[in-house]
């Protein structure tokens, strides 16, 4: 099952930066990377619950503020030795705007 | 179609390279490796280990045969290679195995010396060099009796005591009078020899061997003097030789080693070399650390990035015999132009001697407690002027004025005592992580076990750690890349910053020839400030190369909201501010006000989208943005001075306002404090703040580097001076050059220490030219970044998106 949202325009997110999408249970992190790429993960750590959308994003990946674990943005994995896992939702862009799938 | 790259040799060097190549370039090349032992790449310097029974084969492997198959590398194991084809291109085995290649890694290693003295062939005359040599050791511990090592250097003494520790009778016969003469004094090498004779090791000094006698094994030994002793093994540790034998064959220059340049080429550009097997402007080394060194600069070279060069290793030495401690490094034995100091305690079983030329650590050897070694190692490589601290050199870093974390004997400490408080990693996790995992550099083990990945504090001991585990293996690197993104030290960035006028982190990447397109969160945040550090008129910040915290002007608390901390000038407030204050905690129901170390007043417990409604009220009420969440001047802490105290000798909190109302809004390398106190009581504590002045009634004490956080660290006495307009003039001269000479993340106290008080000195009392100049600069600096952050987010339209979501949705 697909549940597609639009998110924003593209501009709305700086490059290497990062917006919040609010859910009633939750928080997306929607990242926009140097190369203009898009993804979302869901905005905890698997650490400590860290809001990754504060990190620093690098490549494809982003580095939480707590910690300073780097989180693949692809697949919402924990790089490096450590381990953890976060929910990654697909995203999007057609003509500006970033659309993403809830699931 | 990928170019081919064929290794000869699966040791520790080449596959070194090789791990190095597949970091920065994992697609570029398909990789073959020949090893003639038929194991994986297993860590050989902890064999002394293994034969003492404290470690296992398994313990040391390095590289596993799965490991290769991961990485699509072909491996023949247990083949050896007897010849190079360099018009052909291709490398045959001795059992006909043929493969091409565009590139050839030559990583042959060394041989052991065997004296060709008669009767050296015998069945029981061995070498001590890899896991066969072990096998046959271990084996002769469990039939026979009496064991002989020529040869009492390091790799001898090490075989000498794994097999005593079976049980063996064990005779170390040694040419000169003087253990490890290459790295021991005749003192500490006496010191030695008598600890491991109470241990039951016997010893024939200056016996040169005549002959190695038996009936087909080995029986006994005759020395030239015409003496003999009898034993059932003879281990050969007199030395090693590079193994060139293949290479020379082919053509190679080779003089005691394969020839290399400086991007470790050999003579056929096509062909490099690394490892034991090598000779680099004229050495050839025998120690991992140069090796891994070399590993790192080939394999810049075989990704194509031309940017790394191999300028030659210090190396030291540590002996891995359970129960003696022993370092040496460098020039320890010295000549008429060289100085040395001499601690020696016999009866505590202690020696240290360092030796100096031209105020700089040259040489050093330790016996009994080696502690302070890697701190004396790191002295010598960064070739630090010792001048400021050469009362206290000889009793190492802990008497350098720290207080808190250290003094334990590594050695001594049990594997339950905690070593890094922030993330309780205690030392038996590290030594675990060290030799499970095969780690090498203080970033591996702070990847691996976050020991020392926090505040730092106990990188010293983990270091001391690391050393202990791997003996003289562990890697200090000489000069620290600014991170893994770049070969370049903060030095040479900061410098290419000035000159080639980068005023941007993009420039400078490129300039540099960063690896990475974008860049990490470090080398983002340190380019950032490096760039606005020197060029302040032309340099346009770049928030996403910001901390959250000074992206968003607050700090952000562990469950992802924020406090707010306004400025309070010199640490006085007025009933107006405590009621702005008392009306925001009451309106936005803040739960947590707390007064902070800073005399200040937080707010704690924000949401994100609130900060600009806060910050708008406050901002009415007259206050601004107090920075407390940034790399920035914080406060400065003051008494209340000669206006109400008894003791008062000046107005210090008149003069703290002014301190602060000069140096609020200043970006620095890592956060700044201040405090002026009235009089030498020091009720404002200046002695541990970045600067602070102390009142005198003849004017102000002026001192720096002071911290009262991790490492408590007094303030040296810069000067004293008469009138606050001094004040105000050194104050800036002095942030301003630690502002541009200090790396990012560097408190004043470790920069002062790093520097040396000599040099702040000359550049900011001595020279009134200098402090003028820094003093300028700092004030034009400070015409631009004296904006408040938060009326600019609050009401001035800046950065609306960091504090609002971009959508909200219902599900």
């Amino acid at each position: 099952m697909s549940n597609w949202i639009e998110v924003g325009q593209l501009e709305e997110i700086p490059k290497q930066g990062s917006r919040v999408v609010k859910t009633s249970d939750f928080n997306i992190a929607v990242f926009r990377t140097v190369n203009d790429e898009v993804f979302a993960v869901k905005d905890a750590c698997p650490h400590k619950q860290g809001q990754l959308s504060q990190g620093i994003v690098h490549d494809k990946k982003v580095t939480c503020p707590l910690h300073n674990w780097t989180i693949s943005l692809e697949s919402g994995e924990a790089l490096g030795p450590d381990e953890g896992c976060t929910n990654v939702f697909v995203a999007k862009v057609e003509s500006g705007l970033i659309s993403i799938d809830l699931g | 179609m990928k170019e081919k790259l064929v290794m000869i040799g699966n040791g520790m060097a080449g596959m070194r390279t090789i791990e190095e190549l597949l970091k920065i370039a994992p697609d570029m090349y398909d990789i073959t490796v020949f090893g003639d032992e038929p194991y994986g790449n297993y860590n050989r310097i902890l064999l002394s280990p293994v034969l003492a029974g404290e470690k296992t084969i398994d313990d040391i492997m390095l590289n596993t045969m799965d490991w290769y198959e991961e990485n699509n590398i072909k491996l023949h194991a247990g083949k050896r290679v007897n010849e190079i084809n360099r018009i052909a291109r291709t490398v045959t085995a001795e059992d006909g195995t043929v493969e091409e290649y565009d590139r050839l890694l030559i990583a042959t290693g060394s041989k052991p010396f065997i004296i060709p003295v008669p009767g050296h062939d015998k069945e029981g005359v061995i070498a001590f060099r890899d896991i066969k040599d072990v096998d046959t050791m271990l084996d002769a511990t469990k039939n026979h009796q009496h064991a002989t090592v020529i040869g009492g250097g390091l790799l001898g003494l090490e075989a000498a005591n794994g097999m005593m520790q079976h049980g063996m009778k064990v005779t170390v016969v040694h040419l000169v009078d003087t253990l490890m003469e290459r790295q021991m004094d005749s003192v500490s090498g006496k010191m030695l020899k008598n600890s491991l004779q109470e241990k039951g090791m016997d010893f024939r000094m200056g016996a040169q061997t005549a002959e190695i006698t038996g009936n087909g094994r080995v029986s006994g030994i005759k020395f030239a003097d015409g003496t003999s002793i009898e034993t059932d093994l003879v281990v050969m540790a007199v030395g090693i030789r590079p193994n060139m034998e293949l290479a020379q064959k082919a053509g190679l220059h080779c003089e005691r080693g394969i020839v290399v340049n400086d991007t470790m080429q050999t003579y056929d550009p096509r062909i490099y070399s690394v490892g034991e097997c090598v000779q680099h402007r004229g050495d050839t080394y025998g120690l991992v650390a140069p090796l891994f060194e070399m590993a790192k600069v080939c394999a810049n070279h075989l990704a194509q990035m031309g940017i790394g060069l191999y300028e030659g290793s210090v190396t030291s030495t540590k002996l891995k015999v359970t129960g003696i401690d022993l370092f040496s490094a460098g020039d320890f034995i010295g000549d008429e132009s060289t100085e040395e100091m001499v601690m020696q305690d016999a009866t505590s079983g202690l020696y240290k001697k360092l030796v100096l030329k031209d105020n700089k650590l040259i040489g050093a050897v330790l016996y009994g407690d080696t502690k302070e070694g890697a701190w004396y190692f790191q002295l010598m490589r960064s070739g630090q002027d010792i001048s400021d601290i050469r009362d206290k050199l000889l009793f190492g870093e802990s008497h350098l004025g720290d207080s808190g974390h250290g003094g334990d004997h590594i050695l001594n400490m049990s594997d339950d005592t905690e070593v890094c408080g922030c993330n309780g990693v205690c030392k038996g996790d590290i030594v675990q992580a060290i030799t499970s995992e095969g780690l090498f550099t203080l970033d591996e083990v702070r990847a691996h076990t976050k020991a020392s990945a926090s505040c730092g504090s106990c990188t010293g001991l983990v270091e001391q750690i690391l050393e202990s585990t791997l003996g003289s293996d562990y890697e200090t690197p000489e000069a620290k890349p600014l991170c893994k993104c770049t070969e370049h030290t903060h030095e040479e960035v900061r410098e290419a910053i000035r000159e080639r006028k980068l005023t941007s982190i993009n420039d400078v990447r490129r300039s540099l020839n960063w690896k990475t397109q974008d860049g990490c969160p470090a080398c983002r945040m340190s380019l950032n400030y490096y760039v606005q550090s020197a060029w302040h008129h032309e340099a346009q910040d770049d928030p996403q190369s910001r901390f959250i915290n000074e992206r968003a002007h607050a700090n952000i608390q562990k469950d992802g909201r924020y406090s707010v901390i306004p400025r309070m000038w010199g640490g006085m407030t007025t009933p107006d501010e405590l009621r702005a204050i008392a009306n925001v905690a009451e309106k936005y129901e803040i739960k947590d006000v707390h007064l902070t170390g800073g005399q200040r007043i937080g707010l704690y417990g924000v949401e994100k989208e609130v900060l600009p409604k806060i910050w708008k009220d406050l901002n009415d009420a007259g206050m601004v943005s107090g920075h407390a969440y940034g790399k920035a001047m914080r406060t400065v802490k003051t008494c209340v001075g000669k206006q109400w105290c008894r003791f008062g000798t000046q107005d210090s909190t008149a003069l703290g306002i002014k301190l602060e109302e000069l140096t609020w809004a200043s970006w620095m390398p890592h956060k700044f404090k201040l405090a002026v106190s009235g009089c030498p009581r020091n009720c404002a504590e200046a002695t541990i703040k970045d600067f602070g002045v102390v009142c005198v009634d003849s004017g102000y004490e002026l001192h720096i580097g002071g911290n009262g956080g991790i490492k408590v660290r007094a303030t040296d006495l810069l000067c004293n001076v008469t009138t606050e307009e001094e004040v105000m003039e050194y104050c800036g001269a002095f942030i301003q050059y630690y502002r541009e000479d200090a790396h990012y993340l560097e408190r004043t106290a470790p920069w002062v220490e790093r520097v040396g008080f000599s040099q702040i000195e000359d550049m900011i009392v001595k020279n009134e030219e200098k402090r003028k100049y820094y003093n300028k600069r700092f004030l034009e600096a400070q015409k631009i970044s004296q904006v408040d952050p938060w009326k600019a987010r609050a009401t001035g339209g800046v950065a609306p998106h960091e504090f609002a979501s971009i959508k909200v949705v219902s599900l």
